[in-house]
């Protein structure tokens, strides 16, 4: 009985990591970029988090830290693809390699490093709930800023102006153009916007989901981000639930574990690579309702001079 | 102000010279990097690419790390070529070490399917890699073509599903009883050694088998018509449907052939260097791959240049690591800054950059000057 809240509560944890990301990379593919780089900019807030939680002992500094690596290295990304139409995919895997080997090689001198005493906590009152008490309200905050996150996205882009802008340049650039809209400045934007998240996510990952650093700990949480806004067809609501459903389908192989089901662990391990094929099949076999959900110039480049 | 001027027609000139440019640029970058570092920036160097030409010794150490690559960039090559995003060869790359190892551990045993075959069982073990590594490709093209799944994704999660079952096998079935529960096989039989170049050296005929590869490759992409077919498909998918060439044939056929090409990669590893199954058979190579064969030109010929190129990276790394005392990990940066790099450089082939005087009046109204509003919507630029 103690075991389900505990499960929820880590799948809530486990959650929010994929939902930062992939919210980031939604405000990517909206405006009609797709980030491949997501990987290496988590790798790079993880590292940067956890080195500045390190010295400061601030999980705020921490975080701060991650998004603006995220951020700075994303803005080389849109830099090269937006201003230069040099292919998204390949400079996508570039800062994907990039990230990988830099993290690797900033974070030699940390992958001893520990950081000192999580805080525990707690809801005032809410927390002493039997059941949901454990299971919802005893989360890092950053959760609960995951889920406001996604309620503000999700206001932004269906109830702003800015946000009908952004999304006008990811269906139809050239009418944005003609409209009068920065086009380019404005797709540059939601890079940087996204590679900040995804490192916000990568330094959840180093500072709080798991508090230490190794080298490749991200271990494919930045390609699931990517499938999982293809899963949600490219709404915020849904890149949470999916979220939450790959958090828990990574916590059940831990649960498993722990009630002592006789399978190798490695199989466990699997999970949640197989759940993203599995998934991206079921809704990929419809491909004309990707489509009709998919931002119409997603991928392609676009240059106000032709 | 610099603008740049779209060509008419990609340079062929720059086309080649781009990488060298981007070499030089990271080159520069390593150079500041190592200054930055309190280190000397000419050791440094000389590490990257004096060091790994400068012996016998070191040549051998160099075609061992270039084999792989060039092998898996080849088929990669292609793929892209045909704008099929397989950046899955690393997984690929492990299943040709399983399906090798498989075959390999039956050397010298009874009752086996290959255990009377002597020194002959290299064969079946290459083939067993270049099967293994095709159906993790097959899988890859199978899931793309019956149920339209993003190809990168699948091949990517792939990857992480083959390390596992790698990481299975040697801790689980096919561990060394007498080895310490290290999670490792047994050591290949005296049989499964691949035939070495020069005695005494570790360099093996899998270089050869890489260099036979380039030539089939090059026949294959530039004077054969299925090569030709696949190619129109990744430049103009519309022009390829008119012409009849099948996209899906297209598909199967380049991601079975770098799943193989992977697998085979994966195989001589297993066998050569390495002699056993360790869960260090995924050392990047997988990926590496995709920046050799984007600065190879995905060109068979200029994957060899590349190839020699990553590998002078990866042994650079490992020296600067054990004398100057370095992270190792500074391969992976210079690998990532040289493709960045690339693409970056990359532009001057389709675009030719002009210098214009700030003060001079721009013919056109910027875009940026029409209304914000939306009212300016019917105002033409022209």
């Amino acid at each position: 009985m103690d075991a389900l809240p505990l499960l929820i509560a880590a799948t809530l944890n486990a959650g929010t990591v994929l939902a930062l990301a992939a919210l980031g990379l939604l405000i990517n593919e909206r405006a009609g970029v797709v980030n491949l780089g997501a990987e290496g900019l988590m790798l790079m807030g993880a590292i940067a988090g956890f080195a500045a939680a390190l010295h400061s002992g601030s999980d705020g500094v921490a975080f701060v830290a991650g998004a603006a690596a995220g951020g700075a290295f994303a803005a080389i990304f849109g830099l090269l693809v937006v201003y230069l139409s040099t292919n998204q995919y390949a400079t996508g895997l570039a800062l994907s390699l990039f990230g990988a080997g830099l993290s690797a090689f900033v974070g030699v001198g940390y992958v001893q490093g520990k950081l000192g005493e999580r805080p525990q906590f707690a809801l005032p009152w809410l927390a002493d709930l039997p059941f949901i008490g454990p299971a919802l309200f005893r989360q890092h905050p950053m959760v609960y800023g995951a889920i406001a996150l996604t309620a503000a996205l999700a206001w932004f882009l269906y109830r702003s102006r800015a946000g009908l802008v952004l999304r006008a340049v990811g269906e139809s650039p050239e009418s944005a153009h003609a409209l009068g809209y920065p086009v380019r400045r404005i797709r540059l934007a939601a890079v940087v916007a996204g590679g900040a998240l995804c490192g916000l996510a990568g330094a959840y990952v180093s500072v709080v989901y798991t508090p230490l650093w190794v080298e490749g700990m991200v271990a494919g949480k930045g390609w699931i981000a990517l499938a999982l806004t293809t899963f949600a067809t490219w709404r915020p609501a849904r890149v949470l639930l999916g979220a939450y459903l790959f958090g828990g389908v990574t916590m059940l192989q831990f649960h498993l574990q722990g009630q002592g089901v006789d399978v190798p662990n490695q199989f466990l391990g699997m999970l949640p690579y197989l759940a993203t094929i599995v998934v991206l099949v079921l809704i990929s076999s419809n491909a004309a309702w990707v489509k009709a959900n998919m931002p119409a110039s997603l991928g392609k480049p676009f240059s106000p001079n032709n | 102000m610099f603008k740049l001027e779209p060509r008419t027609q990609p340079s062929r000139r720059l086309s080649w010279a781009s990488p060298v440019l981007a070499l030089a640029l990271t080159v520069l970058i390593g150079v500041a990097l190592f200054v930055l570092l309190g280190k000397d920036p000419l050791r440094g160097l000389q590490m990257f690419f004096v060091e790994p030409l400068k012996s016998a010794y070191a040549l051998s150490e160099l075609s061992i790390k270039a084999t792989p690559l060039i092998l898996i960039a080849l088929g990669l090559a292609v793929c892209f070529r045909a704008n099929v995003w397989n950046i899955g060869a690393e997984g690929q790359f492990v299943m040709g070490a399983l399906g090798a190892s498989w075959v390999a551990l039956q050397s010298g045993v009874e009752g086996t399917l290959f255990g009377g075959w002597g020194g002959a069982i290299v064969l079946p073990i290459l083939v067993a890699g270049v099967f293994g590594g095709m159906a993790w490709a097959g899988l890859v093209a199978l899931l793309r073509d019956r149920f339209n799944a993003n190809e990168i994704l699948v091949s990517l999660m792939l990857v992480y599903v083959a390390i596992m079952l790698l990481g299975y096998l040697v801790f689980g079935p096919w561990r060394d009883p007498g080895g310490f529960n290290f999670p490792q096989s047994i050591t290949f039989a005296a049989d499964t050694q691949l035939p070495r170049l020069v005695a005494g050296l570790r360099a093996h005929v899998g270089s050869l088998l890489a260099l036979v590869a380039v030539g089939l490759l090059w026949v294959f992409l530039f004077r054969s018509y299925r090569g030709f077919a696949l190619q129109v498909g990744g430049w103009a998918p519309a022009a390829a449907r008119y012409a009849g060439f099948s996209s899906r044939s297209a598909l199967w056929l380049s991601l079975l052939l770098s799943g193989g090409l992977a697998g085979l990669a994966g195989a001589l590893e297993a066998i050569g260097p390495l002699g056993q199954l360790t869960l260090y058979v995924p050392v990047g190579y997988g990926f590496a791959a995709i920046i050799v064969a984007y600065v190879g030109r995905l060109h068979p010929v200029g994957i060899v240049f590349s190839g020699v190129l990553m590998s002078m990276f990866y042994i650079g790394g490992e020296l600067a690591q054990s004398r100057m005392g370095l992270p190792k990990s500074l391969t992976g940066v210079f690998q990532g800054l040289l493709l960045f790099s690339l693409l970056a450089c990359d532009v001057l082939v389709n675009f030719r950059v002009r210098w214009v005087r700030s003060k001079a009046p721009s013919p056109q109204p910027s875009p940026a000057s029409f209304p914000k509003d939306g009212r300016g919507g019917n105002t033409r630029s022209a």
